[in-house]
């Protein structure tokens, strides 16, 4: 276990310092320096402090684990490996990834899982313990999105508006009975049945563990399962000229 | 049968001394138009399929087959004219967005042929290519505007990461998907071949050619199709597509069912699973957004790729060139709005963007303007159709040219203009096996590799014309170009004199 003290440093070295090492290795005093672990396939790095934009970004293998809060784009394009956050992460978080899990305490913010992808064995998962932003699961085509709405204070929905624009694939399953949340016409929206949780179950298991909560607790909630109607939405849409 | 609102637009004559009944055209078609009668021993036309694209006309070993516009016309006038009326029908009757394919063909001006070159006479005396050495390669990135010397006074001679190229010409973004597989193999080994490059376009890379990699671009668009740490990794370039000629501000949708397995391995996405590139990329809603995206893949391949950022040259392109020349890119590639498309509305595609000769004139002048020209070298695409425009837009400030429906033409393309269909009989937008098989690499990649051959002796011929032996010289080079027939304000924003002057 390699540790590098961010302190001073800009990405640019902090990130080479990182590429630099095969083993595991610890960031203290990280202070918003972006890009960390940027592509990386095998180390595992865990970072205290509040690590900066795009974290994770094309991640492929790697195990990153944050104790304090992400910034935005955590895990753009990903592709492999585990992102644990201990806190609270900004907007875009999972765009466009198509493998690996992302598991975040607290809350998420604008446009969360967007675009995300699933592919043959390649299946994203995406836990929220928290709430989230307006545009969830916008362009969605395949993984699961799990927003848990845990901690919830007063009574904002679990997730705010206009989730689920343009979504074409995938699943999201969101603790609550979304009875205030207004989703988009080509999706369906239906209470969670057995057959449906079953399909989270690891994920929350592991969710549980990494962050200490209640597993009996949250598998006992009710749920609401949201799916698209069509893989295709758009195909009337066009006449040929 | 009900009204039938638009006329078919073309006619099928067949010479019927000449025709044979070898039914080639029926086999070839693969709009059904042709097909053969026993009962009667004659091949029959349905008119109303054909788009064109003169695939029978070619393979008719009769010369039997021709396809001609039909002269039936609907009274139309100046205003209304026959598109106007025709487009209203579609519309009335299915209730959808006009969608086109290839570039916007309507008769705005073409700034290339108002034009002309200049040539030495007497003084400056030209050079003759075939005896002489001249130098059409050209590197393009992000290069040094001084020198400098580490502590000991030796020069620092660390460049930022460069692409080669053995002529100012690669070969635009096409996706697997809208192009097929043999279309993608044509371009891939033609530019390794030529020592230029190809560019897989936001489908990302098919497994069979990351071996072209050194002299492939590869995209990442807003849907991120196909991109992860290896494809990057395996590219001469990484470009960022913010948007396209053809129809800027929109996004990219690839209907499912052309999602099919080889595609979706390559995209990475399900199978029969529309892809959606949305128009904006939903984490750039600034300059400093853009510079997270370049930094981001400036970091996941270690610094060792350039950055490509292209857009769409629309109304403040200037000012958007500044804002990416900041951004850390190492190349802007400029889109005109003639450059093609496997679809776009057509709207957008007709009305939408700026002629590629003004927005590279006015980019190259502000980046020079700004003394920010040399942190970034300029590709511009959409549409450059021959290498005479090669030289009048190096002439105008640009470092290479893209070019890609010059590219498929090379390939077979009959400009149909029906690439939306996939039913393209040229085996080059589609993605059924029977029609891909028509197009045979060896021979797509030989046409390409003869045409940029042959694109580069007349650049040398019109560069040693000017009395230039080399590319460098020519770059910016305006006072070589004069205008014909503009008015004041085009020879401006254009930055040259007129014809006389």
């Amino acid at each position: 276990m390699t540790c590098i003290d961010a302190s001073g440093m800009d990405y640019a070295a902090l990130n080479a310092a990182i590429r630099a090492h095969d083993g595991d290795i610890i960031i203290q005093n990280c202070m918003g320096q972006r890009f960390i672990g940027a592509g990386a396939q095998n180390h595992t790095i865990q970072i205290y402090g509040i690590p900066g934009n795009a974290l994770g970004a094309y991640l492929d293998g790697a195990t990153v684990e944050v104790f304090g809060n992400a910034q935005d784009a955590v895990g753009d394009t990903m592709n492999a490996g585990r992102i644990v956050i201990r806190g609270d992460i900004g907007d875009t978080a999972g765009y466009a990834m198509r493998g690996g899990r992302i598991y975040v305490h607290g809350n998420a913010g604008y446009r969360t899982g967007i675009h995300m992808k699933a592919y043959q064995d390649k299946l994203p998962v995406l836990v929220i313990g928290g709430r989230t932003g307006s545009f969830l699961g916008e362009y969605q085509a395949g993984g699961v999105i799990v927003v848990l709405g845990l901690d919830a204070v007063g009574e904002r929905p679990i997730v705010s508006n206009f989730p689920c624009n343009g979504i074409h694939g995938g699943k999201l399953f969101l603790r609550s009975d979304c009875a205030e949340i207004a989703f988009p016409e080509q999706v369906t929206a239906r209470p969670a049945t057995p057959e449906d949780m079953a399909e989270i179950e690891e994920y929350l298991r592991e969710f549980c563990a990494l962050l200490d909560f209640d597993f009996d607790m949250l598998y006992a909630s009710r749920y609401t399962v949201v799916t698209p109607d069509s893989q295709n939405p758009y195909q009337q849409m066009y006449v040929a000229n | 049968m009900g009204i039938q609102w638009n006329y078919p637009e073309f006619e099928v004559v067949r010479n019927d001394s000449r025709c044979i009944r070898c039914q080639v055209c029926a086999r070839q078609c693969a709009n059904e138009v042709h097909r053969y009668e026993a009962e009667i021993d004659a091949m029959i036309s349905d008119e109303s399929r054909c788009v064109n694209c003169q695939r029978c006309v070619s393979l008719c070993p009769t010369r039997a087959l021709k396809i001609v516009k039909s002269d039936c016309r609907l009274r139309e006038n100046a205003n209304w004219n026959q598109d106007a009326i025709r487009e209203i029908y579609k519309q009335a009757e299915s209730g959808g967005v006009l969608l086109s394919s290839m570039g916007n063909p309507k008769p705005y001006p073409v700034y290339w042929d108002k034009i002309l070159m200049n040539a030495s006479q007497v003084t400056n005396p030209s050079i003759d290519p075939l005896r002489e050495p001249m130098e059409t390669r050209v590197s393009l990135g992000k290069k040094p505007s001084k020198v400098e010397r580490d502590e000991n006074g030796r020069l620092k001679c660390e460049l930022s990461p460069q692409i080669q190229l053995s002529m100012p010409v690669m070969f635009s973004a096409m996706s697997y998907g809208s192009i097929s597989y043999n279309a993608h193999l044509s371009l891939a080994r033609a530019a390794s071949e030529l020592g230029v490059c190809w560019n897989t376009g936001e489908g990302g890379l098919h497994q069979d050619f990351y071996q072209y990699g050194a002299h492939t671009i590869v995209q990442v668009a807003s849907g991120r199709f196909g991109v992860h740490k290896q494809y990057l990794e395996a590219g001469a370039a990484v470009e960022i597509k913010m948007g396209q000629g053809a129809k800027p501000g929109i996004g990219g949708h690839l209907p499912g069912a052309k999602v099919g397995p080889d595609v979706s391995r390559t995209r990475m996405i399900p199978e029969g699973s529309d892809a959606i590139s949305p128009a904006p990329h939903h984490d750039i809603y600034s300059i400093e957004d853009l510079r997270q995206l370049v930094y981001s893949l400036k970091e996941a391949t270690a610094y060792q790729k350039p950055v490509i950022v292209k857009v769409a040259a629309v109304h403040n392109i200037a000012a958007i060139a500044s804002g990416i020349a900041r951004s850390g890119a190492d190349i802007i590639a400029i889109d005109g709005f003639r450059g093609g498309t496997g679809a776009a509305p057509t709207r957008i595609r007709d009305s939408v963007g700026i002629p590629i000769e003004l927005a590279l004139a006015a980019v190259d002048r502000r980046l020079r303007d700004e003394g920010i020209r040399n942190n970034v070298s300029l590709v511009v695409g959409g549409s450059v159709r021959s290498s005479a425009d090669v030289v009048k837009a190096i002439a105008l400030g640009a470092d290479a040219c893209y070019i890609a429906t010059a590219a498929v033409l090379a390939l077979g393309c009959h400009l149909c203009r029906t690439c939306q269909s996939g039913k393209c009989n040229w085996g080059i937008a589609t993605q059924r096996p029977d029609l891909v098989k028509r197009l045979n690499p060896d021979i797509g990649s030989q046409r390409l590799i003869n045409l940029m051959t042959a694109w580069n002796h007349e650049i040398k011929e019109l560069m040693g014309g000017m009395g230039i032996n080399s590319i460098e010289a020519l770059r910016g080079n305006r006072l070589m170009l004069r205008g014909i027939g503009l008015n004041e304000k085009e020879l401006q924003i254009l930055g040259i004199s007129h014809a006389g002057e």
